[in-house]
């Protein structure tokens, strides 16, 4: 038996923030990855490094990692939330349909709708998308589906609702200042930061606060990690599961929302396959499958390594009907590149369980 | 027995970065012999197994198999070199059939075109597994899916997999530790059979009684060294305990005598179709009230409703004279009630989660800013009770998968300690656990106890029941047969209410 006793420290720390954690921390190889991939693409072709061409990379990911932030407390609990891109689509059609000019039930007698009914309608694509991820969690946790199932449900049912409402037409004339959502820059010295950018990084660090600084996110990671022992602390599992999805409707919805104001149009195919995206942002992020692991740092680097790499190929000039294919073997490429990295960090952990127990 | 050891190892040694797991350590084991390996956490026996079985590689020293030098480059060599391990968890595939685990990898084939295409020939596996299973005296058959089979019968197909490999040398690692009475006494005799046949089995265990029992010699490691191996019969529990801690038995059970106050849980009619029939019992401030039976006698089902992990279909609790109502675990903490499960890994810790995560799970929402953990505050409360149940660990941040099983029933222990329970109710609390661990856990037990916890201690080992409790409440087939005294509370007064179904008498 080893000699090692609890190193206390001192109460009242300040919080723990300091870099060696970090860059001990999961996220390093990822965003080795991320590294790596920016300088290829730069040395690849001078016009990957132009405040232009990152400006629209930053734009083109944002609404994926809004939405992989609420997927990261899903996969956090080992569940799963396939309903995603439906539940954007739908966010996204119920906003646009109480703003398109002729069409919406707060047009004036000229057609216009007023710019008060835009928070409204904001509001009202975040509940929609909120009540989707709710009912998720309701037939997750009540009817006792698995998530895959749940979800893959609400996946068709929520596109059905878009077709239907929508009777396949896309949803357009929607009010200029609602589109600003999506189009405006926020200029920090030189560089222009998108809007829907600055409302991701917003959503990421209270996701982050959230996940780590809150009784719930401790909670989120001690129901992925293993159920039974969470419900056994007096953990409601229900109202935990409940809330994880519902936050992920949110977000998505959000996203959804994003990418309406930023088109300028619903389209009913609106974010048709998104969910695997969203999904391979969080897995790329280094969230395990199996629950109890993940960060939300971890998938804004996966969802970042996603955009880069698909505005990336298309300016070396890989034709875009072969992009899917190559954001395949990235996928596959990152995670097993990431598993490596972890299992020489686990090996040194393997090490360590042997010097705190010795063999039995 | 023969002169002629079947495997002999000489000075072997290994290290692990820090820790130097096994020092000169020399072991032999003849046909036809049962050597029962003890020591505690951390003493290097399953590091010792693990290089017998092929799974760990020793940095110097000998292996001789039969007066030949061998080196073992796997746990697959180590098997057909005739050396099987059977480890506590066991190694089988739960969702396929007893023949196919057996077989895994050495599946019979068709002969010709079949052997090609690797066709199993499903007949012969399943007619060559039930001679095996015959051997050992399971009863299941072939056909079984060993998800559907109970612990003890996984522990036969193991041995039944070990038998066809012909091993002459089986290991097992605590084989007993999941095992009711019946059950390791099966096992006993299929032990016993084992080296009729000339076989030698090596027996890690914590259990002292069961080693007097089953081994012809005892070999104790302690520190990574050699202690000692001799004959059972020239030793006692006294002697063996001494040699693995240098302690003598008086000095584990600490037992102290705390104030009995009033009644804090006073339980009515509690009933559980098909588990738990009109339980009924008081528990006082500082007292350890001992839950005996038999496996299956419903006793964690007991704790589990008390605790609001099962749904009640009748009867109350009163705490502190407080009726309370009890639907989730939530409910009975609120209500001042604590459960440490059997099952640390299962139930009882989120093994992916630091000891921080774990230690606050139940309490951190008392403890919160603004919505934000205040994090100073729950640091310094989960270090304070590190220091105070003697945690080793290198930090709160460590995962506690890494930690000793004595170490992470400690952290279950903190973590309910933390809640400030009035009624603390701990399943086999020291099961799995060294002798050293498990003396400061009774330890803490008395202390507990004189701070005025109720303790509810279910337990399968009669020793630690009449050691500890203050009063023994006996269960059989969901109901409570009887309520014991400590002072007429003996081995063959609890084993007869525990397997007889008579009325509820006693002091209730």
């Amino acid at each position: 038996m080893s000699d090692i006793t609890a190193q206390p420290r001192p109460a009242g720390a300040p919080p723990r923030f300091n870099w060696r954690r970090i860059i001990r921390g999961q996220e390093v190889g990822i965003f080795l990855v991320l590294i790596g991939m920016i300088l290829f693409f730069s040395l690849s072709t001078d016009r990957f490094l132009t405040p232009i061409n990152l400006t629209n990379i930053m734009l083109n990911f944002s609404w994926t990692a809004i939405a992989a932030f609420g997927m990261t407390m899903v996969i956090i609990s080992a569940g799963i939330d396939l309903s995603v891109g439906s539940v954007m689509a739908l966010a996204g059609i119920a906003t646009a349909m109480l703003l398109a000019r002729d069409n919406s039930p707060f047009a004036g007698p000229d057609g216009v709708v007023p710019d008060t009914v835009i928070p409204l309608a904001v509001l009202a694509g975040l509940a929609v998308g909120a009540l989707c991820g709710f009912t998720n969690g309701l037939l997750i946790t009540l009817a006792g589906l698995p998530p895959f199932i749940a979800t893959l449900g609400m996946l068709q049912i929520a596109r059905g609702i878009v077709y239907g409402w929508s009777q396949g037409w896309p949803v357009q004339n929607l009010p200029q200042n609602f589109m600003v959502l999506g189009r405006q820059n926020i200029p920090v010295g030189s560089f222009n930061f998108p809007l829907p950018t600055v409302i991701m990084l917003v959503a990421g660090i209270i996701a982050w606060i959230f996940l780590t600084r809150t009784a719930w996110g401790y909670r989120i990671f001690a129901v992925g990690g293993n159920e039974q022992a969470a419900r056994l602390s007096g953990i409601s599992v229900m109202r935990t599961k409940l809330m994880i999805y519902t936050i992920s409707g949110l977000l998505g919805g959000a996203g959804g929302v994003l990418l309406t104001a930023r088109l300028g149009v619903a389209a009913p195919t609106a974010a048709q396959g998104y969910e695997l995206d969203v999904i391979a942002a969080v897995v790329v992020g280094g969230t395990s499958l199996s629950g109890g692991e993940g960060s939300i740092l971890g998938t804004l680097i996966g969802a970042a390594i996603m955009g880069v790499l698909r505005t990336g190929l298309n300016l070396i000039g890989v034709e875009a009907y072969w992009l899917p294919s190559a954001q395949g073997i990235i996928i596959i490429g990152a995670i097993t590149l990431d598993q490596w990295f972890r299992r020489r960090q686990g090996k040194s952990r393997g090490f360590a369980r042997l010097f705190s127990r010795g063999g039995k | 027995m023969q002169n002629q050891p079947i495997l002999q190892v000489k000075g072997v040694s290994k290290a692990f970065p820090g820790v130097q797991a096994l020092s000169d350590v020399d072991f032999e084991v003849y046909p036809g012999e049962v050597v029962a390996l003890l020591g505690e956490n951390g003493a290097g026996k399953s590091t010792l197994m693990k290089i017998l079985a092929g799974a760990y590689q020793k940095d110097s020293g000998q292996i001789y198999l039969n007066d030949q030098e061998i080196e073992l480059t796997s746990p697959h060599h180590a098997q057909t070199m005739g050396i099987s391990i059977i480890y506590q968890e066991f190694n089988l595939v739960p969702t396929q059939t007893v023949a196919a685990n057996i077989f895994t990898g050495r599946e019979p084939l068709y002969g010709g075109a079949g052997r090609i295409l690797k066709m199993v020939n499903k007949q012969e596996m399943e007619r060559a597994a039930q001679e095996m299973l015959d051997i050992v005296g399971a009863h299941v058959k072939p056909t079984d899916m060993i998800r559907s089979l109970p612990v003890a019968e996984r522990q036969l197909v193991e041995i039944a997999k070990a038998l066809s490999f012909d091993s002459r040398v089986i290991i097992m690692d605590e084989p007993t530790s999941a095992l009711g009475d019946e059950e390791t006494q099966n096992l006993f005799k299929i032990v016993r059979s084992l080296k009729d046949q000339g076989r030698a089995v090596i027996f890690i265990t914590h259990r002292l009684k069961e080693v007097f029992e089953i081994a012809d010699r005892i070999v104790v490691l302690r520190d990574g060294r050699l202690v000692g191996s001799v004959p059972a019969q020239d030793t006692s529990i006294d002697g063996l305990i001494s040699m693995m801690v240098g302690r003598s038995l008086d000095q584990m059970y600490q037992k102290e005598t705390a104030e009995i106050g009033d009644v804090v849980m006073r339980v009515q009619g509690l009933t559980r179709y098909g588990a738990v029939e009109d339980v009924s019992f008081e528990l006082r401030r500082g007292e350890i009230l001992g839950f005996a039976g038999l496996v299956g006698a419903g006793r964690t089902e007991t704790a589990r409703l008390l605790f609001g992990a099962d749904a009640l279909d009748g009867g109350e609790i009163w705490i502190d004279g407080q009726k309370v109502s009890i639907h989730s675990p939530e409910d009975a903490i609120r209500a001042g009630i604590s459960f440490v499960p059997e099952d640390r890994g299962s139930q009882g810790l989120v093994l992916l989660l630091s000891v921080f995560k774990n230690e606050v799970l139940p309490t951190m929402s008392h403890f919160t800013r603004f919505g934000l953990l205040d994090g100073a505050t729950l640091q310094q409360r989960a270090q304070e009770y590190v220091s105070r149940l003697n945690v080793r660990t290198p930090s709160l941040e460590q995962k506690v998968m890494f930690l000793s099983g004595g170490n992470q029933q400690k952290v279950v222990l903190a973590k309910w300690l933390m809640s400030n329970p009035k009624v603390l109710i701990l399943d086999e609390p020291t099961r799995g656990i060294d002798v050293g661990a498990k003396s400061e856990i009774y330890a803490l037990m008395s202390q507990l106890a004189r701070n005025g916890i109720g303790i509810i201690m279910i337990s399968s080992e009669l020793p630690e029941i009449l050691a500890m409790s203050d009063r023994v409440l006996v269960m059989c087939e969901g109901r409570v047969t009887g309520i014991i005294d400590r002072q007429e509370a003996t081995q063959e007064a609890i084993m007869a209410y525990a397997t007889r179904h008579a009325s509820v008498q006693g002091t209730i």
